[in-house]
């Protein structure tokens, strides 16, 4: 919203400066978005007087002049301009000035030995225009000395404001004066037009057919008006806002529009078909051209304006070509309606016309202001077009707005912090055009302007559905009983200044604060924080990707697919952060970054449910290990990713002895290279093992890729117990290590937990530290050797006692796992 | 079919079937479709068949030649698939070894994203205010995203935040990518009695994508709902948590009257800055950073909390935004483009998580 600041103060008296009055706009909640001041600018430069222009002595195309600025000071200026010359005016910049439209500074100068004491200068160089044929060239009673921006009525500073959702009554150049007046700087001017007395019977009649969407309309016609350019005063009104002047008529309606925040529109009362216009649905298979050019197919949920034969306009939000003024109207028919603002913004909405009318009427317009709009309206149309008024027609009647709102002032301080006494508030209240209808000393009952729709307004609750009816209907109650009393706290905050109001800082409920993370948090947190570690980049990546290469990922439901994607690749919810990880190395990789290590903790999307959005840790390792001359660089493999995964659920306190290993990782991870930790046979905790070397290709990865997911949502909640006695045995450990020749298929897994098991109050830890499988084994055999530590606890072991766990090892060993000792 | 093509189709199928790896499958098609094969030998005999067979006899052969075309490629795919299972089979290794006990680089070579970062300092902050960490999903429903929050279908805010809709599911209503943070308020309320003090930070989702804005972006919400709670407590914990957070302690904070449906009195809050050179905390400019407000009556009620009995204030600030800010980053964008560049540059180690007491 725009607004000059000349045209402010044609409702606002006020001696504020621009600088007061912005300030307090930002303070009030009109946050101010940008001022443009030309005048500023343009101030140093003044209307003079040439006295004199002679042909510069050194130089054909200068000219030598004489020049008079009304100071008393006869200056020296030169002049390159062709139309300089003897007697006229021009504007003048003396030096220091700033010359907005080249950037130079002026300052004294000499011309080819001449004196020259300033700048006469053409449209272009005031930055006003593109005119630089000559210099400027003023009517001969242009007042020498005035600054010319004061003269050419340039010094209106504009300002330009953005208007929240919930102030349709700002939406007006009055509503602003209101609201600054308020806020104490100045006073609202008083706005009663004269009746305009009807001399003929109204040419049209209004038919309302759904008085929901339309509880009143007016209108009345003027006959005999001549429509051309609006005067120069209007003119220039709409284009400091950046409104294009159309015909006397139609800048008329918007002039209204801005001023009083009061939409209306005119029909040429000779292109109107019958003496009626219908206030119905739209039917089915109905357009009419809209004043943006574009034929609008209107529907039964739409409110139309029609005549006897077809649409005219879409009510409250665009007219139509067809009845529109032009040169050629010489009886025109003013509406002024009010429209349901639902109706409106669904109606806009569904056929995404904006417009200034539908900006208004959405929000809601003064429902009492109609008669007395109407009135200025049809006088500033006798004014400017001449001719005489009809009566006036109406139908429906002003709807019931008059509504009641208390404010107890204890809860100025109670819900606002606020330290102002109640006499203060109340006077602010009224001048925000509230009525004082009772007060004690406790509080005050007011009404509500009928431009304030957003004050105790009606509005209903969708309150959680599966609210116990007694709670929710003691919530409601207190809802209608506390929200109108904070609709006035806010207008007497806001006024008096939020940032006024003391700052205290939360009372704690304890000095030592407990921990903010739930144990289930801080786990995501150290999983980041143990991938980090381990040398990989934490990165952030959208939540939606390709739905082709999600697809390559798993699962992709039309139930995850967006139905307004930003872009085409950007379509689906993510099976896994592993997919947009592949990505993310892909494009280093282009970069020349082939080998990387990248994790994210972000979500995995299995459905909509809360549930189905799963907290995953992932990683992607792509590459070769940094070259090293003491460990030389390899390729990343399966190893690396489940040592990542690993290492997690390590962090997290997962007890590790308990996992198993399968080998049924999802289709984008290679099948023989791949695993699925489990925790007992149904809780997957982590997948890891090499991308599929066909994902990779197609995906355009060059290197080998690993990556792994862990799925923290999956973890059991860490028990918070204390832990058992350390187990600190005073004998020595002794190790012994044992080589078994398997079956290659034979994962070693099993191994391991064969020996474990073998003898458990002796055996404290096995460890597999060989593998080897080559020429000097049978086909299809591999060699595994474990290290197996055993704990004495009583005494120090015997040979014999050793060699009998010896032996039990082996055999639990064999039992499990056919392997045989390598001898 | 004439019975010469018909048997040329069924020699060649049944060789196709044959031929087990790609070597034999290149037979076949060399055969068939080579220079001197079966197919080609057609082709080239055309000439010598009677002009008025020649135009139907021709399109046979035409289509035989497609169809063969088709079979030999379909077996090539089939043997491709084949030969790579079999590598991959043989490349089988047994996943259940152990892995190495070390990774193959150090903490030195890792880094936190800067959101991370930023999540974590904000949590640091807001714990030691006694708040707790509060989350909820990404793709919501519209309830808690709009209805709750005193957000009216009809209401023009909605048109403001661009959301990403999925399809509706049973009930008919298109779930949503949360537009902001606040649906947790809503789902902290009905799922906990106050006093309640939550803060949330977590992904958020507008359609919007340029210099400035992100189509997933992140958001922290804060909630507090206690009985006697004041705006002056709203301001007093944003200007506590802002001055700890840039480490300014006298950075200046500017409150001003706003308006969003979820809170009544509604307040934009600035902070001091110099919008020339970037330095926060002089400069006479002022720079809108979030926004926040007294929890509306209407929200309270439809979580089922009586406003009569319990008041508070909410707020929501931009992740981004305020990292960008203390970092002094220039760009949006890159915060999702995963360039290791970049990642390198501005993550911080996973060695000094941010605690009150090593300083955030």
């Amino acid at each position: 919203m725009k607004f000059s600041l000349s045209w402010l103060k044609q409702h606002l008296e006020t001696e504020a400066t621009l600088d007061q009055i912005t300030a307090a706009l930002n303070t009030i909640g009109l946050e101010v978005e940008g001022v443009e001041d030309r005048g500023a600018a343009l101030a140093p430069f003044r209307i003079a007087h040439v006295v004199e222009a002679v042909q510069h002595p050194n130089a054909d195309r200068l000219r030598a002049c004489t020049v008079d600025v009304g100071d008393g000071v006869l200056r020296s200026v030169v002049c390159g301009a062709p139309n300089a010359r003897t007697g006229m005016k021009a504007v003048l910049g003396l030096p220091g000035a700033y010359v907005p439209g080249t950037g130079i500074m002026l300052k004294v100068g000499e011309i080819r030995g001449v004196k020259s004491e300033g700048m006469m200068c053409s449209s272009r160089e005031l930055g006003l225009g593109d005119d630089h044929e000559g210099i400027i060239d003023l009517p001969a009673d242009a007042p020498v000395g005035v600054p010319y921006a004061t003269w050419a009525g340039l010094d209106d500073p504009v300002v330009e404001i953005s208007i929240t959702p919930n102030r349709g009554d700002a939406l007006s150049i009055r509503g602003i004066a209101r609201d600054l007046a308020a806020a104490g700087l100045g006073t609202l001017k008083p706005f009663a037009p004269e009746p305009v007395p009807g001399v003929y019977p109204s040419p049209l009649r209004w038919v309302v057919e759904d008085t929901v969407a339309c509880p009143w309309v007016l209108g009345r016609a003027v006959r005999g008006v001549k429509n051309g350019p609006s005067p120069k005063w209007l003119q220039d009104r709409l284009v400091s806002i950046g409104l294009r002047p159309i015909n006397a008529l139609v800048d008329i309606t918007n002039f209204f529009t801005f001023d009083l925040g009061r939409p209306l529109h005119v029909f040429d009362v000779a292109k109107v078909k019958g003496d009626a216009l219908f206030l119905r649905p739209g039917h089915a298979g109905e357009t009419f051209l809209a004043l943006n050019g574009k034929e609008v197919a209107v529907t039964p949920e739409d409110l139309v304006i029609a005549d006897a034969e077809a649409v005219e306009s879409l009510a409250g939000i665009m007219g139509g070509e067809h009845s529109g003024s032009d040169e050629g109207t010489t009886e025109v028919f003013i509406e002024c309606a009010l429209f349901d603002p639902v109706r409106i913004a669904l109606s806009g909405r569904r056929h995404e016309l904006r417009s200034d009318a539908r900006q208004r009427f959405e929000r809601g317009i003064d429902p009492a202001l109609l008669p007395d709009a109407l009135e200025a309206a049809t006088a500033m149309v006798i004014a400017l077009c001449g001719g005489e008024a009809s009566e006036v027609t109406q139908a429906g009647a002003e709807p019931m707005w008059r509504r009641q709102a208390s404010l107890r002032f204890e809860r100025i301080a109670g819900l606002g912090g606020a330290d102002i006494d109640a006499d203060t508030a109340v006077a602010t209240l009224e001048r925000l055009g509230f009525g004082v209808v009772a007060r004690d000393a406790a509080r005050v009952t007011v009404s509500v302007p009928s431009w304030r729709n957003d004050v105790a307004a009606q509005g209903s609750l969708t309150q959680a559905p599966g609210l116990p009816a007694e709670r929710a209907q003691a919530a409601a109650e207190g809802c209608a009983a506390i929200e109108p009393e904070c609709d006035l706290l806010e207008e007497v905050l806001r006024i008096h200044g939020l940032d006024r109001i003391p700052a205290v800082s939360l009372p704690v409920a304890s000095p030592v604060p407990r921990p903010a993370l739930t144990p289930r948090q801080a786990r995501a947190v150290l999983a980041r924080r143990t991938l980090a570690a381990r040398g990989m980049l934490d990165c952030v990546s959208f939540g939606f990707l390709d739905s082709r290469v999600a697809a390559r990922f798993g699962d992709t439901p039309a139930a995850l697919r967006l139905e307004n994607p930003i872009a085409a690749d950007l379509d689906q919810m993510r099976p896994t952060p592993v997919a947009s990880l592949t990505l993310a190395a892909a494009r280093n990789a282009a970069r020349g970054y082939p080998d990387v290590a990248l994790c994210e903790l972000g979500a995995a999307y299995r459905d909509i449910t809360p549930e189905g959005q799963l907290t995953v840790a992932a990683g992607l390792r792509l590459g070769e290990t940094p070259r090293h001359w003491a460990s030389p660089a390899r390729a990343v493999d399966a190893m690396d990713a489940k040592g990542d995964a690993l290492a997690v659920l390590a962090a997290l306190g997962v007890p590790m002895a308990a996992l198993s290993v399968t080998t049924d990782a999802p289709g984008y991870y290679h099948p023989g290279r791949s695993g699925v930790v489990r925790q007992g046979p149904k809780v997957v905790l982590a997948q890891f093992g090499e991308l599929h070397p066909k994902l990779r290709e197609e995906l355009g990865l060059a290197g080998p890729a690993v990556a792994f997911e862990v799925f923290l949502d999956a973890i059991p909640e860490p028990k918070r117990k204390k832990k058992a006695a350390p187990d600190l045995p005073a004998f020595q450990p002794l190790k012994r290590d044992f080589a078994f020749l398997v079956d290659t298929g034979v994962p070693a897994e099993n191994l391991l937990r064969a020996a474990r098991g073998a003898e458990r109050t002796l055996i404290t830890d096995v460890a597999l530290f060989d593998r080897y499988a080559g020429e000097k084994l049978p086909e299809g055999k591999v060699s595994l050797a474990l290290e197996v530590t055993l704990q004495p606890r009583e005494a120090s072991l015997t040979d014999a006692e050793i060699e009998a766990v010896g032996a039990k090892i082996v055999a639990a060993v064999a039992k499990a796992t056919g392997a045989t000792l390598r001898g | 079919m004439t019975d010469d093509l018909a048997t040329l189709q069924a020699e060649t199928e049944a060789a196709l079937a044959a031929a087990a790896d790609l070597r034999a499958l290149d037979a076949v098609r060399v055969g068939t479709l080579g220079k001197s094969g079966a197919l080609t030998a057609l082709l080239k005999g055309l000439g010598a068949v009677p002009a008025e067979q020649r135009k139907e006899r021709g399109a046979a052969v035409n289509r035989l030649k497609a169809t063969l075309e088709a079979a030999i490629e379909a077996r090539r795919v089939a043997l491709d698939a084949a030969a790579l299972e079999a590598r991959l089979a043989a490349e089988r290794l047994d996943v259940t070894l152990p892995p190495r006990p070390f990774p193959p680089a150090g903490a030195e070579q890792g880094a936190i994203h800067p959101i991370a970062r930023t999540i974590e300092e904000i949590v640091a902050i807001f714990g030691a205010m006694g708040f707790a960490l509060a989350e909820g999903p990404d793709i919501e429903g519209d309830w808690y995203n709009f209805g709750a929050l005193n957000i009216p279908d009809h209401h023009p805010a909605r048109q403001d935040h661009d959301t990403f809709y999925v399809p509706a599911g049973p009930d008919g209503r298109r779930p949503v990518l949360r537009t902001h943070t606040s649906p947790v308020q809503i789902r902290t309320m009905l799922g906990q009695e106050p006093p309640i003090r939550v803060i949330v930070p977590g992904r958020t989702w507008r359609a919007d994508h340029d210099a400035t804005h992100s189509p997933m972006f992140h958001q922290v919400e804060g909630l507090v709902i206690d009985r006697g709670i004041s705006l002056g407590h709203l301001k007093g914990c944003l200007v506590d948590f802002l001055r700890a957070f840039f480490g300014i302690s006298d950075l200046p904070v500017r409150f001003r009257a706003s308006y969003f449906p979820f809170t009544e009195p509604s307040m934009e809050v600035d902070i001091g800055w110099n919008r020339k050179t970037g330095e926060l905390g002089k400069g006479g400019d002022w720079l809108e950073i979030l926004g926040s407000g007294m929890v509306h009556p209407r929200v309270l009620a439809n979580c089922g909390i009586d406003p009569r009995e319990f008041q508070g204030f909410a707020f929501g600030m931009g992740i981004e935004r305020i990292t960008m800010l203390k970092h002094g980053i220039p760009d949006l964008r890159p915060f999702y483009e995963s360039d290791v560049r970049w990642l390198r540059h501005y993550g911080t180690s996973p060695l000094s998580p941010a605690t009150l007491a090593e300083g955030v």
